[in-house]
């Protein structure tokens, strides 16, 4: 447990001074709240920004801060060190998940508070953003994995984060695009955000999420026994 | 009778088809510093995993106070400090934070930091932000690590490679203390005049294997083959002679007569003696 607290301790000291990783975790809380008190269209539905950038924050802060991270502990042998300091892989990477999702979490009440969610539509709401967020953090820690260095983790993080944060958004101009993005996770997590307190959510949201999971899993589990966390 | 500090027997090493270890065994007694010498990608580092656990062996058998190194526990960890010359800092962390992520790992206090930090000369940049700070203090910061946990063994993986001689020196110095106050280090070096300084024993291992094992100066005499005495002279010129009966009446006839500026003998040294074994330079 001392190993968990001191990795966690550490990504606490390290994020405050680390504009990149810090303003991951601010950027879509601050443009959410802006655009749902700025911008008001008749006939746009409620809370439409707030349920935009709930997706896209699930989308890419997860996953740019996790691979990051790794990556840059990575090329700086700090990770070594650690590792060489009785700190195992799993509490590496339970420590840093952990911060990660605590941080997005705190993100994720901003936009529960401007999506005005109480009750059964909350407890949805944070199981399903929670779950996304797990999921962002799996891909992310793949990449990490994978990566020898930060170049390359942005290399692969960026393409990856575009196309899944920005399918669902684009799915609204277009049903080829609706069609192919309904296979991943994002575009049912934001099926399920916009459908709270309208619908039940549907087996085949369900079915995609766990599959997506399933399949980061694999990924991750691959970059991992074939690159390991040194 | 006491265990060895470190002792490893008959050590085998493979990465795929290439052996990297072949059959290297020595002993490291107590509160010596212990030399392993040998030029870039001879194993040294991988031998240091091997011993601190932190890699398995295909082959032998290596201990640490006595104990597997397979078998170490985190306690058993707490008891040996590892400073590889590659482990990274936390760039945007001074050096008392640094510290602190460590210290939470092995348990120690503020005063254990402090006195840490005061060890190695950096008690007054203790909130310096590490990115800020020179090659040899990053060194010393690295060292800090090691000694804040206060261990019995120190792993030292290259701890002056790259530094200017004043900071190498003052980092022997720290070397010396500790060695003063009982503990035992293992150091790897590719340095032959740091190897001379500090060892007890050094053991030069060359593409795997052991090439040569002792203390530095048994090493220098045992492949003192040439046994010459050179003369510089007072005209510029050097010249040489053997060292047997007749020497002491030509370098009394040359002081004698004022001409003879400087005497040396033609010991070799460990880089000389490094040569000859494997037919390559160590510093490479």
């Amino acid at each position: 447990m001392k190993n968990i607290k001191a990795v966690f301790m550490k990504q606490i000291l390290d994020t405050i001074k680390n504009k990149t990783v810090f303003i991951q975790f601010l950027m879509f809380p601050i443009i959410a709240v802006v655009m749902e008190n700025a911008v008001k269209i008749e006939e746009m539905p409620e809370h439409f920004f707030a349920k935009l950038f709930a997706v896209m924050f699930i989308g890419m802060a997860p996953l740019s801060c996790m691979s990051a991270i790794i990556s840059e502990e990575k090329e700086k042998n700090t990770l070594r060190a650690l590792m060489m300091s009785s700190v195992k892989p799993w509490q590496y990477l339970v420590s840093v998940g952990a911060y990660i999702f605590i941080m997005c979490m705190v993100g994720m009440s901003v936009f529960a508070v401007l999506c005005e969610h109480k009750g059964k539509a909350l407890t949805i709401f944070i199981f399903c953003t929670a779950f996304g967020i797990i999921l962002s953090e799996l891909a992310g820690a793949a990449i990490g994995i994978f990566s020898k260095n930060q170049m390359a983790a942005t290399s692969l993080t960026l393409p990856i984060m575009m196309i899944f944060s920005f399918s669902p958004m684009l799915s609204m101009f277009n049903e080829t695009i609706k069609k192919i993005a309904g296979i991943t996770y994002l575009q049912q997590i934001s099926n399920i955000l916009n459908g709270i307190g309208m619908s039940e959510i549907s087996a085949k949201s369900v079915v995609v999420i766990a599959a997506n999971f399933a399949v980061g899993l694999v990924l991750f589990t691959a970059a991992y026994k074939k690159k390991g966390l040194e | 009778m006491e265990a060895a500090a470190i002792s490893a027997s008959n050590i085998v090493k493979s990465f795929g088809s290439k052996r990297v270890l072949d059959g290297i065994s020595f002993t490291v007694r107590r509160g010596q510093i212990f030399g392993l010498l040998g030029p870039s990608g001879a194993g040294k580092t991988t031998l240091i995993k091997i011993l601190t656990g932190q890699l398995d062996r295909n082959a032998g058998t290596a201990e640490i106070n006595g104990l597997d190194a397979d078998k170490l526990t985190g306690e058993d960890n707490k008891k040996f400090g590892i400073m590889m010359d590659n482990f990274g800092i936390y760039e945007r962390l001074n050096c008392y934070e640094n510290l602190k992520i460590f210290a939470e790992i092995y348990g120690v206090k503020k005063d254990g930091i402090l006195n840490a930090l005061k060890k190695v000369g950096l008690e007054n940049a203790k909130k310096t932000s590490a990115a800020k700070l020179s090659k040899g203090m990053r060194s010393r910061l690295r060292l800090a690590r090691v000694f804040m946990i206060d261990p019995d063994i120190l792993f030292l993986d290259e701890p002056t490679s790259g530094l200017d001689p004043a900071t190498a020196d003052e980092i022997h110095k720290i070397m010396l203390a500790e060695k003063g106050n009982g503990k035992t280090i293992f150091l790897t070096t590719h340095t032959m005049s740091e190897a001379e300084k500090l060892c007890n024993d050094i053991v030069m291992i060359n593409e795997g294997k052991i090439v040569e094992h002792g203390s530095p100066q048994e090493i220098c005499r045992r492949y003192n083959h040439q046994r010459m005495l050179k003369i510089h002279l007072s005209n510029g010129s050097d010249i040489q002679f053997p060292h047997n009966e007749n020497a002491s009446d030509k370098v009394a006839e040359l002081i004698k007569n004022g001409s003879a500026e400087t005497i040396h003998t033609t010991e070799p040294n460990l880089e000389t003696v490094f040569m000859e074994l494997t037919g390559k330079e160590l510093a490479v």
